[in-house]
């Protein structure tokens, strides 16, 4: 304790928060990022939620809301879908996970990646992918037809919306399972082992349980993430859950129905509860060990048998969780694909459609997504720490804040800010809301809730009496951070990161308000602008599988850029 | 009292002006913002052929989708862009209200006063119509082929049990132009009988989609088989090679596609020079490309179009049985959409049961079906295809009110979500007996 008292000692104060001075002044700037680009644009939109038509405050609508069946309805449904859809993304996560954890695989690199792709659905293109391959008239539906006689509705109603929403968003789970796998102590597996417990035993009694803020992490993230999502219902056509139906109402010209924002309310409100259960599930367990850099769990090489088993499911995994991006790459060199199993002819004319724009595009996606991750990995990170490492008053809220950015519709926050800022200047007379600069904030606020979770999860497995150790040594607060925190959670903010870029990569909505000029266009606006007719699908889905490598490169670099820094340390036990 | 060498200059730049405007036919601003809705292959061509004949003034196309761009006019408005193109005539008509547009009157001569029953041109001149487009139903010949399904020529065609579960159109509430054809079956039927065909055409919906091109997008990949669309979705479908046809009813109807130029428009002349470009003959042949196939607003346009182009001001069918009313629109246009989505849209699941309920009992009762069979049928229709207010109710002003955007002191009859709740009990109640009573005729005498 000697170390921390010496840091803060200038400002006795700060003491009793366990908080050095630019701590502070950390909490103080990330809040105003908040305040700056979520609090004030999003409350300048969802305000009408709570006012009457002459501008009195009312609380009237919430009233209406619990009054109409419909919404009743829609509110269990989501919830229904949410919960569903954690347990069905949990069966394809989490075996996958320890797989990759535990064994020695070759393509381990490359099986991650793939595993982070399922995020990565480009606008309408991955909707119509969805349908040609499992649709009520898609390929598996023809196949199962001509030979068997049946079909299976597998995107009908909600329990289709399970399905596609579990193949869609399963990857948060084993983002984030893998990384707190990746940093449990192997030495708490030996002493297991010595003590008798194998095989499925010691991975549900010892292994699971030391990872499981990463699992929570995940699972919040999908539930939270599963209740916002609009984009699969609609695909489905399911109008009765809370996300369609705030859509609908707000995204219908000339319609000023408050209900639209009242729903909006109530589902940030769902999501920061889902968040706080999720918080209450790990409160009282200690998952930190003290022992680091063990490289993780020890790897063994697989019995022959294992191998054959281990190799099937992941094939098999990958290729059900990939189908709609298969579906992509064919519709990309389709002619025509029309109810048939596969397309009637194959062309690269697609891609010479696209050739010439793509360039930009790709560097606009990059430049853009790339910034939006790293300004959510810093922020997630520094907040983290602050929120576990810290007792300043405030923490938990300005976190609350973070967090509720998820659950905010991509068109409420683009118009939030557009309202806010298109009346501010820049230097050279362009408004700052149409500044391509807007569009990275509008990603990274929206995403943030990502990073902010995935670098929670890291630090709750990082043992203070690391920190406190080295402080001891005679290292100061900063160097702490940059030698020991950081390289420890390495794992969970690359994480991070891949889950922000991923998704901002394909995010439409706010980008479709805030994009003014072509040149700044990224290219989820160019995959939409050719999605608009017949003849632009071909091209679309050419643009939608560069969007894939795009994203798929940069988990990979991520991938190897921890690995590496994993295997400076790595031990292999045999 | 003009010093001369000031004269002398001001002659001097004059002349500089005229021999300029002899080089250019206009002397337009070097940029020209417009935002649109409408897909590329229309936006394309027309930007670079304006471009070609108004050399010095670039054209930046913002694409968005309605919502966005309205919103994106709506929150600009202290520096705005120039040009709003688009279908969708609820937009324009929001934008005006919120005295977004200005009033321009186009020069160009040759344009008809009306397209089908409908007037081309904003009656305010807030906005001009610069092409037209029918509704038509659209099929996927693989699919019927591979169904067994009969082609559908007419509307009342939608209504056979034939075609449960293959037909798919877009939420009025989500598509101006769905709307306009929703408004032009109520006003050609008449509230209750044209709400009757709704609803039963609705029984045999598989998806009422939340985006005009998600029909078109179904029905091209063959997830459902007949599609209610705008024409050229279906003609430029299968100008691309999909499997697709694509038939007027005999009553069709016509809706125009829009252009207006903002308020306080930073480059008003390439604005204008826009709008009389689209008007232009010149523009008008653009709209004859087998990509865009929609149908010009000027008469001489048709001499250059290929045989066999549908031409509403010499086919008399195109759109012209309605004599369509435009207050009795304006008036009730958020209610209608609104209430199409409670009957329809957020219960099909419910419609589709009773509607499926109906068409089994009539099969199997076949015309000999008992008295009591047939009674207890015609009620089950009745509940089946009922709407929850009267017509008169609808163009209630303080009813229709509670759906628009209230001024303050304006009375209103109630809150939206109160009406929404009653009809949604309302739709559920009589479909749930509807469904009950069809079971029953069954088994009736």
């Amino acid at each position: 304790m000697a170390a921390i008292s010496r840091a803060v000692a200038r400002v006795p104060l700060l003491v009793g928060y366990n908080a050095s001075p630019a701590q502070v002044a950390a909490l103080g700037f990330i809040a105003l990022f908040l305040v700056a680009f979520l609090i004030v644009p999003i409350l300048r939109v969802i305000l009408v939620a709570f006012t009457d038509p002459d501008g009195t405050f009312t609380l009237v609508h919430f009233g209406d809301f619990l009054r109409t069946a419909l919404l009743r309805e829609a509110f269990w449904n989501s919830i229904y879908v949410g919960v569903m859809t954690v347990a069905l993304a949990s069966l394809i996560a989490v075996p996958l996970a320890a797989i990759l954890a535990r064994y020695r695989f070759r393509g381990a690199a490359l099986i991650h990646t793939l595993g982070v792709i399922p995020l990565v659905m480009p606008p309408f293109v991955g909707a119509v992918a969805m349908q040609l391959v499992w649709g009520r008239n898609g390929s598996v539906n023809l196949l199962l037809l001509d030979g068997l006689g049946i079909r299976i509705p597998f995107m009908e109603g909600l329990n289709g919306v399970i399905f596609v929403e579990a193949l869609h968003y399963f990857p948060f789970i084993l983002l984030n399972l893998s990384a707190s796998l990746a940093s449990i102590d192997s030495a708490m597996e030996e002493s297991a082992q010595n003590l008798g417990a194998h095989g499925f035993g010691l991975f549900s009694r010892i292994v699971f349980p030391l990872a499981l803020p990463g699992y929570v992490a995940g699972a919040a993230l999908v539930f939270v993430k599963v209740f916002d999502d609009l984009a699969t219902p609609l695909l489905l056509n399911v109008t009765n859950m809370l996300a369609p139906q705030a859509y609908l109402k707000i995204t219908s010209v000339g319609i000023t129905d408050r209900m639209g924002y009242v729903i909006s309310v109530i589902m940030v409100c769902c999501s920061l509860g889902a968040m706080a259960l999720a918080a209450l599930v790990l409160k009282g367990r200690d998952f930190a060990t003290q022992q680091r850099g063990g490289g993780g769990l020890a790897r063994r090489r697989l019995s022959r048998t294992g191998t054959i088993v281990a190799a099937v499911f992941v094939v098999l995994t990958l290729a059900v969780v990939l189908s709609p991006h298969i579906g992509i790459l064919l519709l990309s060199f389709a002619t025509v694909w029309s109810f048939a199993v596969l397309p009637d002819g194959f062309t690269l004319a697609h891609y010479a459609t696209v050739l010439r724009e793509a360039g930009p595009l790709i560097a606009n996606t990059v430049l853009y997504c790339g910034l939006a991750g790293l300004i959510d990995v810093v922020l997630g990170a520094i907040l983290a720490y602050i929120v576990l490492r810290t007792r300043l008053p405030g923490r938990r809220l300005v976190e609350h804040v973070a967090m509720s950015a998820v659950a905010i519709p991509g068109l409420v926050l683009g118009l939030g800010l557009l309202r806010t800022y298109y009346d501010v200047p820049l230097p050279n007379g362009e408004p700052l809301a149409t500044f391509w600069l807007m569009l990275v904030i509008a990603y990274a606020v929206r995403r943030l809730p990502y990073a902010l979770s995935a670098a929670g999860a890291a630090l709750q497995q990082l043992h203070v009496s690391l920190e406190e150790a080295a402080e001891n040594l005679g290292a100061g607060k900063f160097r702490v951070l940059a030698r020991i925190v950081v390289p420890l959670m390495t794992g969970g903010l690359a994480a991070g990161f891949v889950t922000s870029f991923a998704t901002a990569a394909v995010e439409l909505s706010a980008t479709l308000v805030l994009v003014a000029r072509n040149a700044d266009a990224p290219l989820s606006y160019g995959i939409y602008v050719y999605m608009q007719s017949a003849a632009g699908r071909g091209p679309g889905a050419a643009l939608g599988v560069i969007a894939v490598v795009v994203v798929a490169i940069a988990t990979f670099i991520a991938y190897r850029f921890t690995e590496r820094g994993r295997g400076r340390a790595a031990r292999e036990a045999f | 009292m003009v010093h001369v060498t000031t004269l002398a200059r001001r002659l001097a730049a004059a002349t500089l002006v005229l021999a300029s405007s002899a080089a250019h036919a206009q002397q337009l601003e070097d940029k020209l913002t417009i935002v649109t809705s409408f897909s590329k292959d229309l936006t394309a061509p027309f930007a670079a052929a304006f471009e070609k004949k108004h050399p010095g003034t670039k054209v930046e196309v913002q694409n968005r989708n309605t919502a966005a761009a309205v919103a994106f006019i709506r929150e600009t408005r202290s520096s705005p862009p120039d040009v709003f193109w688009a279908s969708a005539p609820d937009a324009f008509e929001v934008l005006k209200k919120n005295s977004l547009l200005q009033k321009y009157s186009p020069k160009a001569q040759g344009v008809a006063a009306k397209v089908g029953a409908y007037p081309v041109n904003d009656p305010e001149g807030f906005y001009v119509g610069f092409a037209a487009s029918g509704y038509g139903i659209m099929y996927n010949t693989r699919y019927m082929r591979a169904n067994s399904l009969p082609v559908p020529k007419e509307w009342d065609d939608l209504k056979k049990p034939v075609y449960f579960g293959h037909v798919g159109i877009s939420a009025p509430s989500r598509s101006g132009t769905t709307h306009l054809t929703v408004e032009t079956l109520l006003q050609g039927e008449g509230w209750d009988r044209g709400w009757a065909s709704l609803l039963e055409i609705g029984g045999n919906l598989v998806q009422v989609s939340d985006r005009s091109f998600g029909v078109p997008d179904a029905v091209n990949s063959g997830q459902y088989g007949v599609g209610i669309v705008i024409d050229f979705f279906g003609l430029s479908a299968k100008a691309s090679g999909f499997p697709v046809e694509f038939v007027y009813p005999r009553l069709t109807t016509i809706v125009p596609a829009n252009v207006g130029i903002i308020a306080n428009a930073r480059n008003q002349k390439a604005a204008e020079a826009f709008v009389e470009f689209l008007l232009s003959d010149e523009g008008q042949q653009i709209l004859l490309d087998p990509k865009i196939q929609r149908l010009p607003v000027r008469i001489a346009t048709y001499d250059k179009a290929p045989a066999g182009y549908p031409n509403p001001f010499k086919d008399t069918s195109l759109g012209s049985a309605v004599n369509f009313n435009v207050d009795v629109s304006e008036t009730r246009y958020e209610l209608l959409n609104a209430l199409y989505d409670r009957l329809i849209t957020f219960r099909l699941k419910e419609l589709n049961a009773a509607w499926k309920a109906i068409q089994e009992a009539e099969k199997k009762l076949g015309p000999g079906a008992g008295a009591e069979a047939k009674r207890l049928l015609a009620e089950a229709r009745k509940l089946a295809s009922a709407v929850p207010i009267t017509e008169t109710e609808a163009a209630d002003k303080a009813i229709a009110g509670s759906f628009q955007e209230v001024k303050k002191g304006q009375k209103v009859a109630g809150r939206q979500a109160e009406f929404e709740e009653k009809w949604d009990s309302f739709a559920l109640k009589n479909y749930a007996e509807a469904k009950l009573l069809a079971e029953k005729a069954l088994t009736a005498k």
